[in-house]
């Protein structure tokens, strides 16, 4: 959790809104620090996490969290964490003779079909809350995905990762009040790639939510002590609209991510 | 950083750190030829270039996957290639190479041979090293200081250190070759894969290609581009999950459609693309005249930390002598043509009314 961040987003885990669906991209760059953020931010808020690790190990995001103060295991074991570890069950998935089509990794035999079994898997595991699991009891659920976008390398057409993603925000936000956290990764504005490409998604998904937070280089070129720009979007909320943007710079550290306005960083300074 | 560690490197340290670790019940000792990360105690193994170890943030982590993007004539990658396998080679790793144009046995032919410390020469011993005898009739007269010092080995046993050097002018010893396990994929002919314990080493060479039956290198929208994109998700999962780490090279300046390439390289850990000078206009410009070609690093991975090996400086330049590929900074030589001071000296020579001929190439 980076406690900057925090403030300029205006959110304790004590406090926050609910219902709400971050968008978080980068182009050109790694925004998966923010991912860590969150993760450690609503496990430490109490809420009911399924995350969706199609990209990394279990372990990876483990060893993150202990250096932002949160045990991953821990929370696995006492059920307030779901953890979907894609790249070590792809295998297995693949692997096997028959699929069904409600298996959650089924995008991967028969990427046309769709994310349903995905949808299912999340859908259970967010609704399993209510069921009073030895008298805990966690907060609003959350839904954090790691790279949404890395199912388009996959074979799955944009189309049905907009679908899943209505689907989920419809039960996960609207329905049981929770938040949702996606990942997205763009290349380069090309002009010919407006087809399946991941700026279509990006794009289809920053109309569904509420806040986006948007990871590019600096546009002035590389440097060590910047390591590049977030920008801010506050859209929806509600009935009101706000659409106010910011732009911050921010460097990753050991343990944590200092974020600053423009032309305050202290290497400058 | 990337200085070669001699001794065997402590599985103390190693401990519960890494994530790239099978999970086996026996702690894990030292497997030579790797040692742990400075950073984050990840287990690394050499890339067989030691220039290159130390760009890419102290080595190669078991369970990662390095992408390198071909030159135009794939010779520097190639190399890279068979730099790669001669390090598993020498350290005692399995091998795995994969290869659709050329059969994997003439890549294994090439591979260049280890520059060792004695003059010698190398032999291969079943044995170990002899220890010093005290009777040894060929007691030291002069020397005799150095007695008791244990003998030299000339014997090549899997070696400890992190990190070699070696000779492209000649080729490597049979026997050494033959002492280390290699499997092989030919486009041709199937190979079953055998389980391993040791650390497996994959080279995938010039995946993509028209050879491997994929469109991907010739058309703007091929008809399966997902395929290759899912091997190589499905092949970091394994990776991830096994004692091994891959190297494929890949003929990006074949492939018409940027966005795939965008995709396959963040489907792999570190990603780094060869550019060589050959057969370009920089290979008769001045300033690239010391080099063959310039090395970018599109992508070091964020393993089990937030930050990653932020490097100093993004242009580096290769090139590749006989006993060392060296990658080094890009430094531009002080620019002392006429032209430049031309264009600076005129806008002063009228306040201070000093002259500027054409012939001086320096203006005080």
């Amino acid at each position: 959790m980076f406690p900057e961040l925090n403030s300029i987003l205006n959110s304790t885990p004590d406090s926050f809104k609910s219902s709400d669906f971050i968008l978080v991209s980068d182009r050109r760059a790694d925004a998966s620090f923010l991912i860590h953020h969150y993760l450690s931010f609503y496990l430490r808020a109490g809420c009911k996490v399924c995350f969706l690790g199609l990209v990394q190990s279990f372990s990876h995001y483990s060893a993150v969290g202990q250096r932002l103060g949160v045990s991953l295991a821990q929370a696995r074991e006492k059920g307030q964490l779901v953890f979907l570890e894609g790249l070590k069950e792809s295998f297995g998935v693949l692997l096997q003779d028959t699929s069904q089509e409600t298996q959650p990794l089924s995008y991967l035999r028969s990427p046309g079909a769709g994310l349903e079994g995905l949808f299912r898997f999340v859908e259970s595991c967010v609704r399993q809350s209510g069921d009073g699991n030895a008298g805990e009891s966690w907060g609003p659920p959350v839904l954090l995905i790691d790279d949404l976008s890395v199912l388009l390398s996959l074979g799955v057409s944009v189309g049905a990762i907009l679908d899943f993603t209505l689907y989920c925000q419809a039960t996960v936000c609207s329905e049981l009040q929770g938040n949702m956290v996606i990942l997205v990764r763009c290349e380069e504005e090309d002009a010919d790639d407006d087809e399946e490409g991941s700026n279509l998604l990006q794009r289809g998904l920053v109309h569904q939510c509420n806040l986006a937070l948007h990871v590019e280089g600096l546009p002035t070129g590389y440097c060590r002590d910047i390591h590049g720009q977030m920008e801010v979007w506050w859209r929806q909320r509600g009935e009101t609209i706000y659409n106010q943007r910011k732009i911050f710079h921010f460097k990753v550290h050991d343990k944590g991510a200092s974020f600053f306005a423009r032309g305050t960083s202290s290497a400058v300074l | 950083m990337a200085a070669p560690v001699r001794g065997m490197i402590g599985s103390t340290s190693i401990g519960n750190t890494t994530s790239f670790q099978k999970k086996t019940r026996s702690k894990l000792v030292s497997i030579p030829g790797t040692r742990p990360s400075v950073q984050n105690g990840q287990l690394l193994v050499s890339s067989g270039v030691s220039s290159l170890d130390y760009v890419i943030g102290g080595g190669l982590a078991v369970g990662t996957l390095l992408l390198v993007e071909e030159d135009h004539y794939d010779s520097y990658s190639r190399m890279l290639l068979k730099y790669f396998l001669a390090e598993g080679v020498v350290c005692g790793h399995e091998l795995f190479l994969a290869s659709a144009r050329d059969h994997p046995d003439d890549i294994m032919q090439e591979l260049p041979s280890p520059i060792v410390d004695d003059v010698a020469g190398m032999k291969i011993s079943e044995g170990q090293s002899q220890p010093s005898d005290p009777e040894n009739p060929d007691t030291m007269k002069i020397a005799w200081r150095y007695q008791n010092q244990p003998k030299v080995q000339t014997a090549l046993a899997s070696s400890v250190r992190f990190g070699h050097y070696y000779d492209v002018s000649k080729t490597m010893e049979p026997e050494l070759r033959q002492a280390a396990k290699c499997h092989s994929f030919y486009q041709l002919q199937e190979t079953p894969v055998s389980k391993v314990r040791n650390v497996l080493r994959l080279g995938l060479h010039s995946l993509g290609s028209v050879l491997w039956g994929d469109d991907v290198c010739c058309k703007d929208n091929p008809a399966h581009c997902h395929a290759l994109t899912t091997f190589l998700y499905i092949l970091r999962g394994l990776l991830r999950t096994s004692l091994s780490v891959a190297m494929v090279t890949v003929p990006s300046h074949l492939t018409q459609n940027r966005a795939v390439m965008g995709r396959i390289i963040r489907l792999s850990d570190t990603a780094i693309a060869l550019e060589s000078f050959k057969g370009s206009e920089k290979e008769t410009n001045p300033l690239y005249k010391d080099y063959h070609g310039l090395l970018h690093v599109r992508q070091l991975p964020r393993l089990n930390c937030l930050s990653c090996e932020v490097p100093d400086t993004k242009d580096l330049a290769f090139k590749l002598k006989r006993k060392q590929f060296t990658i080094e900074r890009l430094h531009l030589p002080p620019d002392l043509s006429e032209t430049v001071s031309r264009v600076s000296k005129t806008e002063l020579a009228a306040g201070c009314g000093s002259t500027a001929t054409g012939n001086k190439h320096l203006d005080f």
